[in-house]
């Protein structure tokens, strides 16, 4: 197994990641380059530990009680567990989409201005530029440049997801993890978000936990294959789906099991 | 088997309602009557048997006022300490647990002897001696001590409503708050508060309604018999509509000139209170409105 992908620098790096939550290992000794610019999905059956792994790029699992780390993650090269790092400015780096929408009970505007506000931007002209530019960035302004004031709990749930990835983009992250993004929409709203990844990845560098298999293939340029904890495999996405290394690879692919 | 079950536990329904409603009815018949606007603008006149409860009411809503501020920023802090500062199986949080489930416990003229000998022979005493003051002004009964004593009384009250209400905040809410950078004090003040605060009001308002009734608590600490002049200082004592009502229906010469005035006492006691509990009570239901609106 070949970890390394030539053709793009990586951005982040796993190196030996093994997470616990109190005895129990949820990922071991993972070692992964997610490339610049692309789009890396993680696959595998529920449990394999591929939430674990995404959660553990921006620290988002320190908020588990009792959770434990081994092994590195670098950012451009740089450990972001070592303790000099400030946490917060890591999650402005790395920012985060969750598989539930989970836009906050204000405005429109408010929900994107969210992070700005607490990066301490107070320029007004500035906020709403800022503000304009990510719900372009996700392909929601037309559909709310004229109820910017309005709740955002009133949008239909692909449109809550967009904001959530504007309200993402917002703070300008380098990274964008997403976790699930579209399992809980309907396929013409999962159609939209698949079609803004394609977008985003000029800007961004993605990475992408799915449980629908026809997803990675649409829209990764990297698959990583989980199960159990372990990577098992994790190249090329047409790699992957048309000539898996692997035997389980290949079973989960083909859905023999998952 | 069924049937009898059915009819039991319809018969005890029925006997709770059955109660409230001869009660308010009892209230409501014999008060309503001698309601007026002298009755709740004027003083008490004729050596209790006429006049109106404005010092009460004045008092009563004074004193719930000074009771909900301070109150309300001890109260908040302590939950929001246990819910979101406390270590899980701290064991601070949980002696302080402890601590409030007793004090939610105590009988109400505990409290009143508590609040005698705390707030107004040491607190009271230590100020009269630290100002030199020769005759005793903060080491006697006042608005400021029966109010106090209350806040101390009602203080489970809004730190369980508190809490509940921070636990309410969806964790999504606080995770996404992080996810883009915020602080833990930032997500606090920016996210959990202002979802929290409905919660936080209904607490208040219990608070108060539970407050604006007690009658022990206050007997030693700041309620007076019969006042001409409304308190004008938080030392001053101050007339209670509970009180009142205690002081007419035995302390008066001939009960039955008292009686009305009495009944209208009791009525305008009950308005106030039900009204609170309706503040609450809608507080509550747009709140879940709101948050079953959002999916």
């Amino acid at each position: 197994m070949s970890p390394t992908l030539p053709d793009s620098p990586p951005k982040m790096q796993a190196q030996g990641l093994t997470i616990r939550y109190g005895q129990k290992e949820a990922i071991k000794q993972i070692t992964l380059n997610i490339p610049q610019h692309q789009v890396t999905a993680m696959i595998g059956p529920s449990g394999c530990g591929k939430s674990t792994f995404l959660r553990s790029l921006n620290r988002m699992n320190e908020l588990i009680p009792g959770v434990g780390r081994s092994g590195e993650v670098l950012l451009d090269g740089h450990s972001i567990y070592d303790r000099r790092v400030d946490v917060v400015d890591l999650r402005r780096r790395v920012g985060m989409v969750f598989q539930k929408s989970n836009p906050f009970p204000k405005s429109i505007f408010e929900n994107v201005a969210f992070g700005l506000r607490v990066g301490g931007m107070k320029d007004k002209g500035e906020v709403a530029a800022r503000v304009e530019r990510s719900l372009q960035g996700s392909a929601l302004w037309d559909e709310v440049k004229d109820r910017l004031e309005d709740s955002a709990l009133a949008l239909s749930g692909g449109q809550q997801q967009r904001l959530c990835i504007a309200r993402a983009l917002a703070i300008e992250p380098e990274v964008l993890l997403m976790d699930e993004p579209a399992s809980a929409l309907d396929p013409i709203a999962t159609a939209k978000i698949e079609e803004l990844i394609h977008q985003l990845k000029a800007r961004y560098t993605i990475a992408i936990v799915t449980h629908n298999m026809q997803q990675a293939a649409r829209v990764s340029d990297n698959t990583a294959f989980f199960y159990m904890g372990e990577l098992v495999e994790f190249g090329r996405t047409e790699q992957i789906f048309t000539n898996p290394r692997e035997r389980r690879t290949e079973d989960y692919v083909t859905g023999k099991f998952g | 088997m069924g049937a009898a079950f059915t009819g039991l536990t319809g018969l005890a329904a029925g006997l709770i309602v059955t109660m409230l409603v001869v009660i308010l009815a009892d209230v409501v018949l014999g008060g309503a009557g001698h309601l007026s606007w002298q009755f709740l603008t004027q003083a008490p006149s004729d050596g209790m048997m006429g006049g109106g409860i404005f010092p009460a009411i004045y008092g009563t809503v004074v004193m719930t006022l000074l009771m909900t501020v301070a109150v309300m920023p001890v109260g908040v802090i302590t939950a929001i300490y246990l819910h979101e500062y406390a270590a899980p199986g701290s064991r601070m949080a949980a002696w302080v647990r402890v601590a409030i489930n007793n004090l939610a416990g105590v009988p109400s003229i505990v409290f009143g002897l508590f609040g005698l000998g705390f707030f107004i022979h040491f607190l009271g005493g230590s100020l009269d001696r630290l100002a030199g003051n020769e005759e005793l002004y903060w080491a006697q009964p006042g608005l400021l001590w029966a109010s106090l004593t209350l806040a101390v009384l009602t203080l489970p009250v809004v730190i369980v409503a508190t809490e509940e209400a921070l636990r309410a905040v969806p964790a999504d809410h606080r995770t996404a708050s992080l996810a883009l950078g915020a602080t833990k004090s930032q997500t606090l003040a920016r996210v959990v508060l202002p979802g929290a605060v409905p919660g936080i009001l209904t607490g208040a308002v219990l608070a108060i309604s539970r407050g604006a009734g007690e009658v022990a608590p206050i007997l030693f600490t700041g309620a007076a018999y019969f006042l001409p002049d409304l308190p004008d200082s938080l030392a001053s004592q101050f007339m209670h509509m509970g009180y009142h009502t205690y002081v007419l229906a035995t302390q008066s010469p001939d009960v039955e000139a008292t009686r009305p005035l009495l009944y209208a006492t009791v009525l305008v006691l009950l308005v106030l209170t039900f009204a609170l509990n309706l503040v609450a009570v809608v507080i509550r239901t747009r709140t879940r409105r709101r948050a079953a609106g959002g999916h």
